[in-house]
């Protein structure tokens, strides 16, 4: 076997395995009830589906110099996924884009509605003044 | 104007940083381009002045690597796990908000726990508390508290790990101490 099918069967598995994540998260967008579980799907897979894609792409550019700049659109998806899933889902959670059934346990809403309290009895102090 | 001066050395991570995605974006890494992406990147860092990360002042290299190859086996994982989710649950997954306090009160410390936690599928950072470091973690398929303490415990570990990289001196003789109790 010479080394080239290896590559290129490598690259072959990781093409349609990143590919596969990308369908993941179309899957995960349609089926998903609530935006929090649909964030999960549109985000996450992602990493590896882009990861695997970008792997692919530098074996088979057969060249080094590639390596890096891939390394650093990779490292960058990294920095900046969480920070766009993390707005999104605070946003949503603010705007109650949330189905509290479908929570086993929410552990923040008593924060929230002490916070709010709070504020509440603050504002009610400062009009008796 | 009125600016907390920084040594070089705290600024150092961040210049390599920079040299190292001019080296990758013009694909050059030959020692004369190396040395003008250098100057580009004092003056952008000089110009373009941002309030300086507070690093822990230790890079534990031989700790790194196995936490990335760790991490990188979660992701693989979990994005399995998400995806047969998505097919066999759908409409019906269960999902949870939890309540993590963290070790660490470093902002660099508990930003890269939340960063780690939310590229792992399954879960997501829907709030932070600065005040008491508590993140409110999303998470999906958590059914019951045994579910939850599971993902309570995956987040103090990724913390852990994290302190053991590149958290400070203190944090980590506290860690050290709690897993020896």
């Amino acid at each position: 076997m010479n080394p080239d099918t290896v590559i290129d069967a490598v690259s072959a598995v990781f093409m349609v395995t990143g590919a596969l994540m990308s369908l993941a998260a179309a899957i995960g967008l349609l089926r998903f009830p609530d935006l929090m579980s649909r964030m999960h799907a549109a985000t996450k897979p992602q990493v590896l589906g882009l990861f695997l894609l970008l792997a692919a792409l530098g074996l088979q550019m057969r060249t080094w110099s590639v390596w890096p700049v891939l390394l650093v659109a990779w490292l960058f998806q990294l920095l900046t996924v969480p920070v766009s899933a993390h707005m999104v889902g605070r946003a949503g959670y603010r705007t109650k884009h949330l189905h509290p059934e479908l929570l086993s346990s929410d552990e923040l809403e008593a924060v929230v509605q002490k916070a709010a309290q709070q504020a509440a009895t603050h504002g009610a102090d400062d009009d008796d003044r | 104007m009125n600016r907390k001066r920084i040594s070089l050395r705290q600024e150092l991570p961040l210049l390599v940083w920079l040299v190292f995605v001019w080296g990758a974006l013009w694909q050059n890494f030959s020692p004369g381009n190396l040395l003008f992406g250098a100057l580009i990147a004092v003056l952008v860092a000089r110009i373009f002045y941002l309030p300086p990360v507070e690093l822990g002042g230790r890079f534990n290299v031989l700790r790194a690597v196995p936490f990335a190859l760790i991490f990188l086996g979660k992701v693989v994982a979990a994005s399995f796990q998400v995806l047969y989710l998505a097919v066999v649950r759908g409409p019906n997954v269960v999902s949870a908000v939890v309540a993590v306090p963290l070790r660490s009160h470093s902002d660099l410390l508990v930003t890269a726990t939340g960063h780690v936690i939310s590229l792992i599928p399954g879960s997501l950072v829907v709030e932070v508390d600065r005040s008491t470091s508590t993140l409110y973690i999303h998470g999906i398929n958590v059914r019951n508290a045994e579910d939850a303490a599971k993902l309570r415990k995956e987040v103090r570990d990724t913390e852990a790990g994290l302190i053991r990289i590149m958290g400070t001196k203190a944090e980590l003789s506290a860690l050290t101490l709690e897993t020896a109790a």
